[in-house]
């Protein structure tokens, strides 16, 4: 009874301290940093296409996202993704460049603890439950589209 | 024209992330897992190739486009494998990418210090 109590007041305690974020003005910054990194996507995207015309539509998008999640680990390293991260919430978690953000981030955070048990595990912290669900999620669809087409 | 459609698009996706964060608290993990499966879903349904024509980068970009990109391997895979595929296309389709971000982030953990302390 005693614990229950002193657990509702550490929650009320934690809901004080956490920072609000005001809700307009990160709906706003979250719109358009997202909006700006997908502009950045379809500017690469195209720029791919004109410089090599014969490049195959599903080759030129590889290549968008793979200089996008680039550009954001470089960001990550040197310390400007974050900062954008704060200011954008969403709008930089959503992209791709968030998801190569998740991977970089704790990978160069988390060096000092070594390569393997360091960098090479926590690397996975988000990006892990990220692949397992959407592969198996995937392999999931794939099955039902192989039965499906059995009829 | 079309850079106004990616914009919209893309901006309105990364704000439905956003207020998922304000209203429920959700990590970030969660949001990402969350946004993968209905990109899954958007490609189980055929409802990915539509949107993506007008809406590009829009869509391609977030990780909804992941999550379409690893449900179109499958499905395409399927056709032209069989059984088989559903296990192979997915990975496949998005190897550059998952491939890409490790390798890059193992290269800067190398040379670069910690910088949130």
């Amino acid at each position: 009874m005693k614990n229950q109590n002193v657990n509702q007041k550490y929650n009320e305690y934690v809901e004080a301290r956490l920072p609000k974020t005001k809700a307009w003005p990160s709906l706003f910054n979250s719109f358009w940093v997202g909006g700006v990194i997908c502009l950045l996507g379809q500017g690469i995207n195209d720029l791919l296409l004109y410089l090599f015309p014969y490049m195959a539509m599903q080759s030129a998008w590889a290549w968008t996202l793979i200089i996008l999640i680039f550009l954001a680990s470089l960001l990550t390293a040197l310390g400007v993704y974050d900062k954008i991260g704060k200011f954008a919430g969403g709008g930089s978690i959503v992209p791709i460049t968030g998801f190569s953000n998740s991977i970089s981030s704790p990978a160069i955070e988390f060096k000092h603890e070594g390569v393997i048990y360091g960098t090479c595990v926590k690397m996975f912290t988000i990006a892990g439950p990220v692949i397992v669900v959407g592969v198996v999620a995937s392999v999931a669809v794939g099955i039902i589209y192989y039965i499906i087409g059995l009829f | 024209m079309q850079y106004l459609w990616v914009f919209l698009i893309g901006g309105l996706i990364c704000m439905l992330g956003e207020v998922l964060i304000i209203t429920t608290k959700i990590t970030s993990a969660r949001i990402l897992v969350a946004f993968v499966l209905v990109g899954v879903l958007l490609q189980a349904l055929n409802l990915f190739e539509p949107i993506s024509r007008f809406a590009g980068a829009g869509i391609n970009v977030p990780i909804i486009g992941f999550g379409a990109s690893l449900a179109k391997g499958a499905m395409g895979a399927v056709k032209a494998s069989g059984l088989l595929g559903a296990f192979t296309g997915g990975l496949q389709a998005t190897a550059g990418g998952i491939a890409a971000a490790i390798t890059f982030a193992f290269l800067f953990s190398l040379i670069c210090k910690s910088k949130t302390k």
